[in-house]
């Protein structure tokens, strides 16, 4: 070997992550490049692509809110393995408040937000205490337990779930309500959690003793971390319930459980970006694997295997390092 | 209003885990500006006793009151609101972040808030300057370095860093010198009896008798969860049972 | 009616029992929540389905030889996955919820949906018992739950690997130095856990059907028994399986058999929020007061 690959960061980055220092105009494009450019895609693709498609972005939008949601709630030291509480929450407030009280979707959206982030907060209200497994157990049990009890009772239309809901103007308008929410909510908890309050989440997750001993409250934090990601989650709900004009058992499915942190293995945890990413891969390929059917969630579920166990940074943080470095080769000194 | 009632009050404070008492009927007194030091051999509950006082753990009997005020079985977060500051000994600083970040966390909490009256200024520079003071070299750029990759001297810093941001009128240090060089010793007690100057209380659990007993007022040993023998460092040395504790049966 | 309820919730009982033990086994031998287990029972009851339908084997022999599977699949999962993320429950999680993601969902990709996918019975007929009558395999459910806890008892106390598996529950590190390999140690709990998965799933499934759903439902009656007595302990599994066991029974009986699961899905709750470390168990940090 007489050549070595070195790798070195680019001279625009500080000591620490998230200092930069810019010297020219040239530098600040080279970090708008990669915020702007898929923004821009992202909108030219939904001008080019036929009704279908666009169904499929709002959904992928949609996995993409859960996957946040589900980012933000771990950063915070909580696991979910319940997303589909928060989004079957957010749907059935939806539809009950169409199909009871005839609410326009102008009211039950904002409404089944705030709404459905208090009572999911409420509902976990009493094992924030829990760590690790423990609370991603009842949240797997949560929405299994929900769907069971609307069965058994046969509340909110039962088995048969509540049909005839009010759509929204159009297709074009649920995609472009969608995708603004998901770059809105990008944009706000990637700068929620470089703020000093961000940093009392982190550190809930990293030691929440070290935290205590400091005089914080972390449930009061944890409870208001909660509420913003089962926020995030209800409004997806109750989006989804718009868009179908339907609501009923199959919001509280595994998919919604599963997809969002499948998206946020394979995108990258704790970036935001990386889930949202991973959902905007996930999801449309398992539109066009819809020929194989049910191997879709098997195909997951060996994503879910294969990221965490060989490439556990995701995707996401893996081109933002290769971003920042360059790489060359050097020769070897003997 | 009883006149003068002691700094920090403990009253028979008793733990049981399973079958062991790992504290049993503990008590003691503090005065404001005073140094206790607590002594014991490992397992003699020397750990327990300061979670049991800064609400980690919540004691079967027993009462804690601090400046005349009934803090048992408080939550650990109002107890630290309250003034009291706890080093761990186990140190696990937040990994992911750089030093001074760690620090941001207890200058957010409400307390400092209150008694700053909410102009702390930047907070970055609080903890760059409180890092300093504990040794953190700034030309060197140690603040600025990821808490991973610090040496277990520096993390040990930053603890007593992360229990003065909180302006605390009552310092636990749980070990504070375990794990560290003669050197790193040295270095360090100074700024400990800095803090002495300044009129703050300290409970210093420590296995390094020799400072121990540099610096403390008064010393408390423990063995097998109970006190059995308090009183200045000399006095303390020469009881027949601390000996007995420590040395086993070679003392006879 | 009164006494067939608390037959048929002592049967019941003892089926908790048996699909917790192999979860309960792996958790506190490797510490790994092995979320592939109902995965691996409803495989080993479709392993025995196609050694019996398809290749018409004998049906001892085809059971043993699912048992062997399930418990060298288990072997393989840890050895080849999850080793990789030992140390990271979070990861450990969804990797093998991952895992029986896959294995289920595939079953369910080839088609194994149905009612004609059912386990043949031991024994045929049925016995009264005070004048309820019950079928001889709900007594041989009975008789080899009791006959597996012994074994265990016996397993653990008495031979070299099990008293290795009780070195490795109690101080890990003291078991390393003491020569015992741990993560060949973590490798054959898992594969015992998942051979236990089979014994259970090959005992039961003979009285219903063999379902994808089962699979769920039965990590989730692993679950709610292990955390309500306590993640790891033997004793609280056996107690939990006994109060969840009749609860769920009367409820059947006497609200309705929706209800049944609702049963379970309480019990983790009521635990996590009242005593997270379980009726019977020894997490001392969840002791403490965060």
């Amino acid at each position: 070997m007489e050549h070595r690959k070195e790798r070195i960061d680019r001279g625009i980055k500080a000591r620490t992550e998230d200092i930069y220092a810019l010297f020219s105009y040239r530098e600040m494009l080279y970090l708008l490049v990669p915020r702007v450019i898929p923004i821009l895609v992202l909108f030219l693709v939904t001008l080019l692509v036929g009704v279908y498609w666009q169904k499929v972005l709002i959904s992928t939008a949609v996995f993409a809110l859960l996957a946040l949601s589900w980012d933000l709630l771990t950063a915070a030291g909580m696991v979910s393995l319940g997303q589909a509480l928060f989004f079957g929450v957010g749907a059935y407030i939806t539809g009950i408040l169409n199909h009871y009280f005839n609410l326009s979707p102008l009211f039950t959206i904002p409404i089944a937000t705030v709404g459905g982030g208090v009572v999911c907060t409420l509902l976990l209200l009493p094992v924030l205490r829990l760590r690790g497994i423990y609370f991603a157990m009842v949240t797997l049990a949560l929405p299994l337990m929900l769907v069971r009890i609307i069965e058994a009772t046969k509340i909110f239309g039962g088995t048969e779930g509540l049909s005839g809901l009010a759509g929204l103007p159009s297709t074009r308008f649920e995609l472009y309500l969608s995708l603004i929410a998901v770059l809105a909510v990008l944009f706000f908890f990637r700068r929620l959690i470089n703020t000093d309050y961000g940093l009392v989440l982190r550190g809930i997750r990293d030691n929440d003793r070290s935290v205590m001993r400091s005089g914080i409250n972390i449930y009061w934090f944890k409870a208001q971390a909660l509420f913003m990601a089962s926020a995030v989650g209800a409004f997806a709900g109750a989006l989804m319930t718009h868009v179908y004009m339907f609501v009923g058992m199959p919001v509280f499915e595994m998919d919604y459980s599963i997809l969002p942190i499948a998206s946020a293995v394979v995108g990258g945890m704790g970036t935001f970006a990386g889930p949202m990413l991973g959902a905007f891969i996930l999801v449309p390929l398992s539109e066009a694997l819809r020929g194989v059917g049910g191997l879709r969630i098997v195909i997951y579920g060996l994503f879910l295997v294969i990221f965490t166990v060989a490439l556990p940074e995701g995707i996401f943080h893996y081109f933002q390092r290769k971003y920042h470095q360059f790489e060359r080769w050097v020769k070897v000194e003997k | 209003m009883k006149e003068e009632a002691p700094f920090l009050k403990v009253t028979s404070l008793t733990k049981q885990f399973g079958g062991v008492r790992a504290v049993d009927t503990v008590s003691f007194d503090l005065k404001k500006g005073e140094i206790l030091g607590v002594i014991g051999p490992n397992g003699s509950g020397k750990t327990t006793l300061v979670n049991l006082i800064t609400g980690f753990v919540k004691p079967d009997a027993g009462k804690v009151f601090y400046q005349g005020r009934d803090i048992t079985g408080m939550m650990p977060h109002r107890i630290a609101d309250l003034g009291i500051a706890r080093a761990f000994q186990m140190v696990k600083p937040f990994y992911q972040l750089p030093a001074f970040k760690n620090l941001i966390i207890p200058l957010f909490s409400p307390r400092v808030k209150r008694l700053t009256g909410g102009k702390y200024g930047d907070r970055d520079a609080i903890a760059i300057d409180l890092l300093e003071e504990v040794g953190f070299e700034r030309d060197s750029f140690v603040p600025f370095k990821m808490a991973s990759v610090l040496p277990h001297g520096y993390l040990k810093r930053m603890e007593l860093a992360l229990c003065m941001a909180l302006r605390p009128e009552l310092i636990i240090l749980d070990e504070l010198f375990s794990g560290l060089s003669m050197a790193e010793v040295a270095s360090m007690l100074p700024i400990i009896e800095k803090l002495m100057s300044e009129n703050l209380t300290i409970i210093m659990i420590e296995h390094r008798l020799r400072e121990l007993f540099r610096i403390s007022n008064r010393v408390m040993v423990l063995n097998y969860g109970k006190k059995i023998a308090e009183g200045p460092p000399k006095e303390v040395m020469e009881s027949e049972e601390v000996k007995k504790a420590y040395l086993g049966s070679e003392a006879e | 009616m009164f006494q067939g309820t608390l037959i048929y919730g002592f049967v019941n009982s003892v089926t908790l029992a048996l699909i917790a033990l192999g979860f309960n086994l792996t958790f506190g031998i490797s510490g790994v929540a092995n979320f592939a287990y109902g995965a691996l029972y409803i495989l080993a009851a479709y392993t025995a389905w196609i050694l019996l339908t398809w290749l018409k084997i004998n049906y001892f022999l085809s059971i043993v030889l699912a048992v062997i599977f399930t418990s060298f699949i288990g072997g393989l999962i840890y050895r080849f996955i999850l080793l990789r993320v030992r140390g990271m429950p979070i990861s450990e999680v969804i990797a093998s919820f991952g895992i029986g993601l896959a294995i289920l969902e595939f079953f369910r990709f080839l088609g194994f949906v149905g009612s004609e996918y059912t386990l043949p019975v031991f024994i045929d007929g049925s016995v009264s018992l005070g004048g309820t009558y019950i079928d001889v395999q709900r007594l041989l459910i009975v008789g080899i739950g009791i006959a597996l806890v012994i074994f265990l008892w016996l397993f653990t106390h008495y031979t070299k690997t099990g008293l290795a598996f009780r070195g490795m529950a109690q101080e890990e590190r003291t078991a390393l130095i003491l020569g015992i390999n741990s993560d060949k140690m973590a490798t054959l709990s898992l594969a015992f856990g998942s051979g236990l998965a089979g014994v259970a799933a090959i005992t039961i499934l003979p009285l219903g059907q063999v379902a994808i759903e089962g699979g769920y439902s039965a990590l989730l009656n692993a679950l709610a028994v292990c955390i309500v007595g306590g993640l790891g302990s033997t004793v609280g599994v056996l107690v939990a399986a006994v109060l969840i066991g009749f609860a769920q029974t009367f409820t059947a009986t006497y609200i309705g058999s929706h209800w049944m699961m609702i049963v379970s899905l309480v019990a983790i709750l009521v635990i996590l929020i009242f005593k997270p470390s379980g009726l019977f168990g020894k997490q001392k940090e969840l002791e403490e007061r965060i």
